[in-house]
């Protein structure tokens, strides 16, 4: 017993071991679902950390070409909305939502998908579409903007993430 | 706070290195900082990031964002990466002698 307590307890004094290199999963199509995934992403690069983002399910709109600028919040079950779901559904509330954050965030100096996408892939991580997905959605390269790396299977995803942190938001 | 010498003058540092007071900061200590944080030479490219680093701050009180040094700086975000490839928003900070930007972006 005191052999094993005593490990947890030396390791807690050393200096943890700093992050070298995460890979981020962006699975959802909502503003509220592929931001989270795009500020790791920055946020790695900007201290120096190695950065990759994958990109599956209704995610891949922050890839698409003609996607990326109609990405919007969701109104409808949310709870983070604090509106009911008869309020959140009438037509037009999620365009509304959608504005309202796009001009807080543009004060907090945080750029519209397309240029965050731009962003990021200047700053040196790779982007990433998920097979599985395209297949699914019956996409092409073609469908995504230019700054998307290739399109790769999870066990491809797995190989490239190796050695660092996987985060799926 | 970490008192220490740059140049032969006092400084006074938090613990990852960024200056606390920007006003004791000179120009020839900047080499030194960068050398210490894995830059060999500063060049004009790197002077004109530190430069528009420090100006920000002294100008509104807080760093700008990665977002905004690509845009204003002159510098865009590619070169930026490969001027400071550890990270280039915190360390031009640290090497402009102001304290650590804060955020997110």
């Amino acid at each position: 017993m005191a052999e094993t307590l005593e490990q947890p307890l030396a390791a807690a004094t050393v200096r943890p071991e700093t992050i070298e290199k995460v890979s981020i999963v962006v699975s959802k199509g909502s503003l509220e679902g592929i931001y989270p995934g795009l500020i790791m992403a920055n946020g790695a690069r900007m201290e120096g950390i190695e950065a990759n983002v994958f990109f599956t399910f209704f995610g891949l709109d922050a890839i698409r070409r003609g996607r990326q600028a109609k990405i919007k919040v969701a109104t409808v079950g949310n709870p983070g909305m604090h509106v009911p779901t008869w309020l959140g559904a009438i037509p037009g509330m999620s365009a509304i939502a959608t504005k309202m954050m796009q001009r807080q965030m543009e004060k907090l100096d945080i750029p519209p998908i397309r240029e965050f996408v731009e962003l990021i892939s200047d700053s040196g991580a790779g982007l990433y579409a998920c097979k599985a997905s395209v297949d699914m959605f019956k996409l092409t390269e073609q469908d995504f903007v230019d700054q998307v790396d290739g399109v790769m299977t999870v066990g491809e995803f797995y190989a490239l993430a190796g050695g660092g942190e996987i985060i799926f938001t | 706070m970490t008192p220490e010498t740059l140049e032969g003058t006092p400084v006074e540092l938090d613990a990852e290195g960024f200056f606390l007071r920007p006003e004791q900061w000179t120009r020839d200590m900047a080499d030194a900082i960068a050398r210490e944080n894995g830059i060999a030479e500063l060049t004009d490219r790197h002077w004109t990031v530190i430069d528009f680093m420090r100006t920000t701050y002294l100008d509104t009180g807080s760093a700008p964002s990665i977002r905004s040094l690509g845009k204003l700086s002159g510098v865009p975000i590619k070169e930026l990466y490969g001027l400071f490839p550890k990270g280039p928003a915190k360390l031009a900070a640290k090497i402009a002698g102001i304290p650590k930007p804060r955020g997110c972006i």
